[in-house]
């Protein structure tokens, strides 16, 4: 079972603090990947509001393929990040031609959209990436948004970590999501590796989804531009994430309630019972039923922790004002933030979420027998 | 056959029949028993002489013949009077003398039961063994990356949902603006299918019923049960039971006099309104009761006269097209309810489903569509449209439920299948691979004939005089003679029995794959079946 570690932190932190801590939990992840999320980020990126940027892998033919459509729309390269990799790559990584994280300005004809028709272009530009690149497969496209850089790279999480050089303060970042993956698919696909991303949500999450077909049917017959893929069962959960908060407009605190509702018999007293019992039929197809530890990240930077219906992952939140940790293991947050007051670590049981804003003050839990916060 | 018979065209001998009468002189008794109870007179009392020649030793002495005279049965060759294999007579003979057994030989009957010009009429099913739902297999077995679940011990939700579900965002405005939202109901994903009370005799429908109430009201089970087309007895359309009923209205309009009146004095809403277009077992035929069956009980909540045969079109004569009969008819009957209960449509699974389908997805008052396969049961229906009208549900469904993914409409039109399940006794095995494919639910008949009240058809032609009033063991007769043979408490009891042990089987089935919190509609990635075109045909894995 995969291993996940989540930092949030007022300031930006280096990556390498989460990715020690996957490797403290390394015997629950094989090396055979590691995925990064950073957001709030600190450096040059988080000095360029506004601009997209794209992360991703290239082979050299990919990349004069991605410069070229790049300029034929329009986009201005403003920062790059330079890599300066070892000759040989660790075992089990395989040698790239090019890593890439770079932001761009808009095209100018963009200035006058909405930020819904913007969002929805960004979006819509990071998919064609993502086909041309599977057609010819010389573009591997994790990301593509403002102030999220995203690092998926196959082998070892510390070696991998090490080797691209991620402690480098271009890429510290406010809130970090990290995965080491216990490989169960016969070949590595770095699409298949966590976290996913979509319009500014991440999230990633262990164990495996038995309910992944129907879900993936209903997400794909949806009509919502970039609900595909699913080369991971994983991706639903970010995909039902992205449902829920930005299509339905459902506080983040129902998103529990989409993918693990109620039972009946807890729903009745419910003060929004009638609203939950809408919210699960309609939804129905949405409900996850498997042993599932989902961390995720919202556009506003908030973090979060959900445990499936049967809580058979485990999971922990801890750390103090200013820095928080969602740690898989408890000696993945032992190594992460030692200094913390221990005794108010907490582990989210079947009905919680615990969530820590992006001011990073305290653990929120909501638990899904309490009212709803007012949905907007 | 007496020894002087003139040998005719249609006669035959018993080897021609498809059963034979097994007697044993020995244990006979002679009591009379099997005679009377046989429900077609296969039998009669034979009177047997018996010469039995005695070769004297010697020479002086000579040889003589001794006359003697017994009685036992005698099996009728007549066509009209062939044998069924019900097994009445070996179940009241006290001494194990009698019983029915199937001929070896390729019966003769078929080619003769048609006297008169008239082909063979009669009850039951298509009787083939065969199976595909037998075929398949559960493979997705939660196994190390996930854990099975444990299905003694864990929670699980096996509800499923009648009615129209809008889509998510519609569904939430909809809510946050207090509008019209289509009704829905939770309700438990076996249903007891339409068969009316007609078909059924007085105590198997209320055995039924109160089997269904027990479930709901003390074992908080929310099953539900059809009425097929007669109607609905007048004390329970005004009861709080009303809300465990599906009301089916169907082209004979049978019984819908009552219901309409009794429509202001309801305590509950029906739980949906089912109207039927067709049957799998009878694709194309209107519903039938003949004559025999319609009495004075019948008669008078059908609100027809006692004693004629009642065939329903075999389309709704005041419709002429699909808008026409799906659109107006559901909108009609969701107004008589002021569009509190759901009304869904109900046909025979046809290479054309999928036009009734599309139809439906774009009416936001079809609350469903139910679907019945060629493996169907009935009560009275040509032989021929029995055994060769209709198509397989399995494949039937599978295009309907990729239809509305096509459309993502997967979630709010929900499909009930129907038609063979449980035919060979796999209930829970075969419900769960429908609901697999895409059911929302499934309905049967034929199995709760059979594990609840006794019946002794099978798939193997036997009995299947459901039309003509002589069930032998009063579950399709109208005569008080034969009903009261089955006490209704007794038949509610198994009601439950089935119901609690198809539960335990369900989550026997579920808790392996790791399902619980949902009922796994789609999964198809759970399927496998060792039969590579099946496999293509409905998308499932190919297991061999």
């Amino acid at each position: 079972m995969c291993r996940l570690f989540a930092l949030t932190s007022s300031e930006p932190v280096s990556p390498m603090r989460a990715v020690r801590a996957l490797d403290v939990m390394r015997e629950g992840h094989d090396g055979s990947g590691v995925g990064l999320f950073l957001t709030g980020l600190g450096g040059p990126f988080g000095e360029l509001k506004g601009c997209p940027i794209l992360s991703g892998i290239l082979t050299r033919d990919g990349e004069k393929r991605l410069n070229r459509f790049m300029n034929d729309k329009g986009f201005k390269l403003r920062h790059r990040l330079a890599w300066d990799l070892p000759a040989t790559p660790p075992e089990g990584t395989p040698r790239r031609d090019a890593y890439l994280v770079a932001a761009y300005d808009l095209p100018s004809d963009w200035r006058d959209m909405t930020d819904a028709e913007r969002d929805l272009n960004i979006l819509r530009t990071r998919l064609e990436l993502k086909h041309m690149g599977l057609e010819r497969e010389d573009m591997t496209v994790f990301s593509f948004w403002p102030d999220v850089v995203m690092v998926k790279e196959i082998g070892d999480p510390l070696a991998v970590g090490q080797y691209l050089g991620v402690d480098r303060e271009d890429l510290h970042a406010r809130q970090i999501l990290a995965q080491g993956r216990q490989n169960t698919n016969y070949a590595i696909n770095l699409y298949a590796c966590h976290p996913f991303f979509i319009q500014g949500i991440a999230s990633m999450t262990n164990g495996e989804n038995t309910a992944f077909i129907p879900i993936k049917e209903w997400l794909m017959s949806s009509g919502v531009p970039g609900y595909e893929g699913y080369h991971s069962d994983s991706e639903v959960f970010t995909h039902i994430l992205h449902y829920a908060t930005l299509r339905l407009g459902l506080p983040l605190a129902a998103y529990k309630h989409v993918i693990t509702p109620l039972s009946d018999a807890d729903m009745q007293g419910h003060p929004d019972a009638a609203f939950l019992e809408q919210l699960k039929a309609t939804c129905r197809k949405l409900i996850i039923d498997g042993p599932n530890c989902v961390i995720g990240c919202l556009p506003d930077r908030t973090m979060f922790m959900v445990q499936d219906r049967k809580k058979l992952r485990p999971g922990v939140v801890g750390g103090r004002p200013g820095l928080y940790a969602f740690s898989s293991e408890i000696c993945g947050l032992d190594a992460a933030i030692p200094e913390r007051d221990k005794t108010r670590d907490f582990q989210p049981m079947h009905l919680d979420t615990a969530i820590v804003g992006p001011g990073c003050e305290e653990i929120e839990i909501c638990r899904q027998t309490q009212p709803l916060p007012q949905a907007r | 056959m007496p020894s002087n018979a003139a040998i005719a065209p249609g006669t035959l001998s018993h080897v021609d029949l498809p059963w034979q009468i097994d007697w044993t002189k020995d244990k006979c008794t002679l009591c009379g028993q099997c005679v009377a109870v046989c429900p077609v007179r296969a039998i009669e009392l034979g009177v047997f002489r018996k010469r039995e020649i005695k070769a004297a030793f010697g020479l002086t002495t000579t040889s003589e013949n001794q006359y003697s005279v017994h009685y036992g049965i005698r099996q009728k060759t007549d066509p009209a009077f062939a044998c069924i294999g019900c097994g009445m007579c070996d179940m009241v003979c006290p001494g194990d003398a009698i019983t029915p057994r199937r001929s070896d030989e390729q019966p003769k009957l078929k080619m003769h039961a048609n006297k008169g010009g008239a082909p063979r009429t009669r009850g039951g099913r298509r009787n083939d063994k065969g199976s595909l739902l037998d075929q398949i297999k559960f493979v997705r077995i939660s196994m190390l990356t996930d854990p099975a679940l444990d299905a003694g011990r864990h929670e699980f939700d096996l509800t499923t949902m009648i009615g129209r579900i809008l889509p998510p965002e519609k569904a939430l405005a909809t809510f946050r603006e207090q509008g019209w939202m289509p009704p829905v109901r939770k309700i438990y994903p076996l249903l007891i299918g339409g068969m009316s009370f007609g078909a059924l005799s007085p105590n198997m429908w209320e055995g039924l019923q109160m089997g269904v109430a027990y479930l709901n009201e003390e074992l908080h089970m929310p099953v539900r049960m059809c009425t097929g087309e007669g109607g609905c007895p007048p004390r329970l359309l005004r009861s709080r039971f009303l809300k465990y009923v599906i009301l089916q209205i169907a082209s004979g309009y049978f019984g819908w006099d009552e219901i309409i009146h009794a429509l202001p004095e309801m305590k509950e809403d029906p739980c949906a309104v089912e109207i039927k277009y067709g049957q799998g077992a009878k694709p194309g035929d209107g519903g039938l009761l003949m004559w025999h069956k319609v009495n004075k009980l019948i008669a008078a909540i059908r609100g027809v006269p006692v004693g004629v045969s009642l065939p329903s079109p075999p389309t709704h004569q005041t419709k002429y097209s699909i808008e026409e009969a799906v659109a107006k008819m559901i909108q009609s009957m969701s107004m008589a309810w002021g569009f509190r209960v759901p009304v869904y449509p109900k046909i025979s699974a046809t290479t054309t489903s999928l036009a009734v389908l599309n139809n439906l997805a774009r009416n936001t008052y079809a609350a469903g569509l139910a679907i019945d396969g060629e493996d169907g049961g009935t009560g009275a229906a040509y032989n021929v449209s029995m055994d060769h009208m209709g198509h397989p549900i399995a494949s039937n469904l599978r295009d309907c439920y990729l239809n509305l993914c096509r459309i993502g409409a997967q979630n709010e039109l929900p499909l009930i299948a129907g038609g063979g399940i449980g035919k060979n006794g796999n209930l829970a095995a075969n419900a769960a691979a429908l609901i697999m494919l895409g059911a929302s639910a499934v309905q049967i008949g034929k199995y709760m004939m059979q594990a609840a009240a006794g019946c002794v058809g099978s798939e193997g032609d036997r009995c299947n005089v459901c039309n003509i009033g002589v069930c032998p063991k009063g579950i399709t007769s109208q005569d008080p003679r034969l009903y009261r043979r089955l006490d209704p408490e007794k038949v509610a009891e198994r009601v439950v029995d089935v119901y609690l042990a198809f539960d335990s089987e369900m989550k026997k089935i579920l808790a392996p794959l790791g399902r619980s919190t949902s009922l796994p509609i789609g999964m198809s990635d759970a399927l496998g079946i060792g039969d590579k075109d099946a496999a293509d045909r409905l998308s499932i894995r190919y297991c061999v």
